[in-house]
């Protein structure tokens, strides 16, 4: 079919020049005609060429001629490879006419692909002189086929018959237990025949939009930091059957390499920041809501990413069903400030609220009904900015959404839900329909928190975020020597708090470093020599193994530096042998003595 | 408060001002978690009976026998122990061993003819100045319902 040649020039490959249309250039001996043509911005249709593929030579739209050796022929650009001094012309009279012929009798059998009737337009082929015949979408140019066969390795797709009754089908005509669903066929498909929504009933999701599954090689997100891509190994196709590997193939600096691991990195730090942020309330609970029923109620984080310009819509706000919304509510404190589930305040909500309908306001013109028990817009220019929202035509409802329904006595129009809800300032209730519903969810401690508070041997305040040393005096230290905690970790704050609070903390860091010293608590044991035994009580209850036997003298040396001064031997040694500085016998007896000083023996 | 009423009625106080027994309950708190906690019910201003009185220690793992028996000897109507919940040690594994001894303790006031209501071990972490005011309160009450320690008459009617 094809002879075997290099592609990728290699150095000791040498370069050969040739004419082309009339220009001179140089290429790698031996290198595919079409691949040097298209590097020069030579265009020349192709049907079946795909560059990560071997070429194919069966769709003929390709040809050129070429003159060797003072002989002219008609060859296949995507299958000939280049030598010194040849002239190659695509666009003859003699190729025009020739690929005339060809799209005439491509277009009596597929007169409906688009591709075939745009060439057809383009080459000027109006009158078929061939019997036409009923269109077929697949033009047997065996992309699909090799695709799967030579780079995913699936071999989930063949050829069946010959002639004019050659088709692609799974090997068989069975449905195939090979597939992996890649889409890699859809994909390079030039006629649209192999459809993606065929295979798995894969569909629209709303909120993150995708046909077929995602590229398995992505950016999380736009804003993401680092913005280097990664490859989700479980929809890879290399990771599946070894195949393909464009990705390295392509890749200029050679970045990707499929035999790394994740990898457990130990690090020896003095002082560690706890910054593991926070995870948004999961309304599902809240059934009145219909979070996760209704698809017009979302949280206030997946409209975000709707919003935000990298989004599923790219900053479009649509309803589920594809329409500009002509209502929205947004609905505050879904699980902050209410009993049942966590009670304190969440405090960015409200701002973050009052954002949403600006941008609604601005994107789409649609009514804003805010319904909030109280607007707490605490921080600088957060009431300036409040102002201004209640003057953009923002209706504010102070009253909590008892419901979200798809369902009224009176009949809702198609895509609208019904909020209840009861206006205090008013002393009604009000019904309202609308497009979609934000619900502002609160800011919970992050999954995991409570396996780092035991690691770290940090506390947490009664609402399970990490608790600071003292309120006003240590704010960003924890009870732990060394240990720091900044942002929503300590509990809910606005990005404005996070920055200043870890700013703090890493002054704090910084502080400690360039002491270059550690202050030791003064309340560490100490044996005393001529009462302790040598019996090792002490040595087992230790919990930071600072006790050692001084096996010449026979007794319990206790290492400053490592004591902590729990006092743990203190209580544990037979012989009262052990002296804790600040928490000694003798303190805690005069303590005890003290309390009940008052009562007679 | 209607219980609190009957305790009032049937006492016969050693408190001359309140007319009612007043106990006193020796409690020892580690630093990190229950002393925290109490803080934390002092900050929040809730109430608890003054007759629950701490005395700080490091560690609950830092509570000799000892200082249990020593109060009781010196007139305690009660004491308790508390420190952070199992995991939670702030010096990762005292409160364990605190865990393993007081049992220990408990049994052997047992078989001195002490009321098991008398002595009790608790956990509480800083978050939970509710506890700690729940089990200040609750203690009290209980003491206060034994009456005043007095090791002669136990041990007789035991």
């Amino acid at each position: 079919m094809n002879e075997k040649t290099e592609i990728i020039a290699e150095p000791d490959v040498k370069m050969v020049t040739f004419t082309i249309d009339g220009k001179e250039v140089t290429a790698p001996d031996r290198t595919f005609l079409i691949k040097v043509a298209r590097e020069h911005n030579i265009e020349i249709p192709t049907l079946c060429y795909n560059e990560h593929l071997e070429p194919y030579g069966v769709c003929r739209m390709c040809i050129v001629e070429v003159t060797r050796n003072g002989r002219r022929r008609i060859v296949t650009a995507c299958n000939y490879p280049v030598t010194e001094g040849i002239v190659v012309e695509t666009r003859n009279e003699r190729i025009i006419n020739n690929r005339k012929l060809l799209l005439e009798m491509m277009m009596a059998r597929h007169s409906e692909v688009e591709v075939i009737r745009n060439l057809a337009k383009e080459y000027g082929v109006d009158t078929i002189r061939f019997k036409e015949q009923p269109s077929e979408e697949c033009i047997l140019c065996g992309l699909c086929v090799r695709v799967c066969n030579d780079l995913v390795g699936a071999h989930a797709l063949c050829f069946a018959q010959r002639g004019p009754e050659r088709y692609v089908t799974t090997p068989y005509d069975v449905e195939s237990d090979t597939c992996i669903g890649c889409g890699a066929c859809y994909h390079v498909c030039p006629t649209n025949h192999i459809k993606m929504e065929q295979m798995d009933g894969l569909s629209v999701v709303y909120g993150d939009v995708s046909l077929g599954p995602d590229k398995p090689i992505h950016i999380d997100f736009m804003q993401a930091v680092p913005a280097t891509p990664w490859i989700d190994q479980k929809s890879c196709i290399h990771f599946q059957t070894d195949g393909c590997g464009i990705c390295s193939e392509v890749c200029p600096t050679d970045a990707i390499h499929y035999d790394m691991k994740d990898e457990i990195v130990e690090v020896e730090a003095g002082n560690i920041i706890v910054t593991s942020g926070f995870k948004g309330f999961d309304p599902s609970p809240m059934y009145q809501f219909g979070y996760g029923r209704l698809p017009q109620v979302m949280t206030s984080i997946e409209f975000e990413k709707l919003s935000n310009a990298g989004g599923s819509t790219g900053g479009k706000l649509l309803t589920p069903d594809g329409r500009t919304p002509e209502a929205v509510a947004i609905v505050h404190c879904i699980g902050s400030r209410d009993k049942n589930y966590n009670e304190y305040c969440s405090r960015i909500c409200c701002m973050q609220s009052l954002k949403f309908s600006h941008l609604i306001r601005e994107k789409t013109g649609a009514e804003v009904y805010q319904c909030y028990i109280d607007m707490r817009c605490f921080g600088k220019g957060y009431e300036e900015f409040y102002s201004r929202v209640l003057s953009e035509d923002v209706h504010f409802i102070r009253g909590k959404v008892s419901e979200v329904t798809d369902f009224s006595p009176d009949g809702l129009p198609e895509g609208k839900v019904l909020i209840k809800v009861e206006d205090t300032l008013l002393g009604i209730v009000r019904e309202i329909p609308v497009d979609m519903v934000i619900l502002s969810v609160g800011i919970e401690p992050q999954v995991g928190a409570q396996d780092l508070k035991q690691k770290l041997r940090i506390s947490v305040s009664p609402d399970s975020f990490f608790l600071e040393r003292h309120p006003k005096l240590a704010p960003v230290a924890t009870a732990t020597e060394g240990v720091f905690i900044a942002g929503c970790a300590q509990g809910p704050k606005d990005i404005p708090d996070t920055v200043a609070q870890a700013n703090a903390a890493a002054a704090a860091v910084l502080q400690a470093i360039a002491q270059g010293e550690v202050m030791l608590e003064p309340i560490t044991a100490e044996v005393m020599e001529e009462q302790c035994t040598g019996c090792e009580t002490c040595l087992s209850v230790c919990p930071y193994e600072a006790i050692t036997k001084d096996e010449e003298k026979g007794i319990a040396v206790i290492n400053d530096a490592l004591c902590k001064g729990c006092g743990t031997c203190v209580a544990a040694c037979p012989s009262g042998a052990i002296k804790q500085w600040g928490f000694d016998r003798e303190q805690i007896i005069a303590e005890i003595d003290a309390v009940l000083a008052d009562i007679a023996v | 408060m209607a219980e609190l009423e009957v305790v009032e009625e049937k006492e016969t106080g050693t408190a001359p001002t309140t007319g009612r027994f007043e106990p006193k309950i020796v409690a020892f708190l580690c630093t990190w978690c229950s002393y925290t906690g109490a803080d934390l019910a002092g900050t929040a201003r809730m109430e608890y009976p003054p007759n629950f009185i701490p005395i700080r220690v490091m560690c609950s793992g830092r509570v000799d026998p000892e200082f249990i028996f020593k109060a009781f000897r010196d007139g305690a109507d009660g004491v308790a122990v508390c420190g952070c919940h199992p995991g939670d040690c702030h010096y990762i594994s005292g409160n364990f061993k605190t865990m393993s001894r007081m049992p220990i303790v408990k049994r052997y006031l047992e078989q001195m003819g002490l009321e098991p209501e008398r002595f009790r071990l608790e956990w509480i972490s800083a978050a939970e100045g509710e506890k700690f005011q729940q089990v200040a309160t609750e203690m009290t009450e209980q003491v206060r319902k034994l009456g005043p320690l007095n090791w002669n008459e136990t041990v007789e009617t035991q």
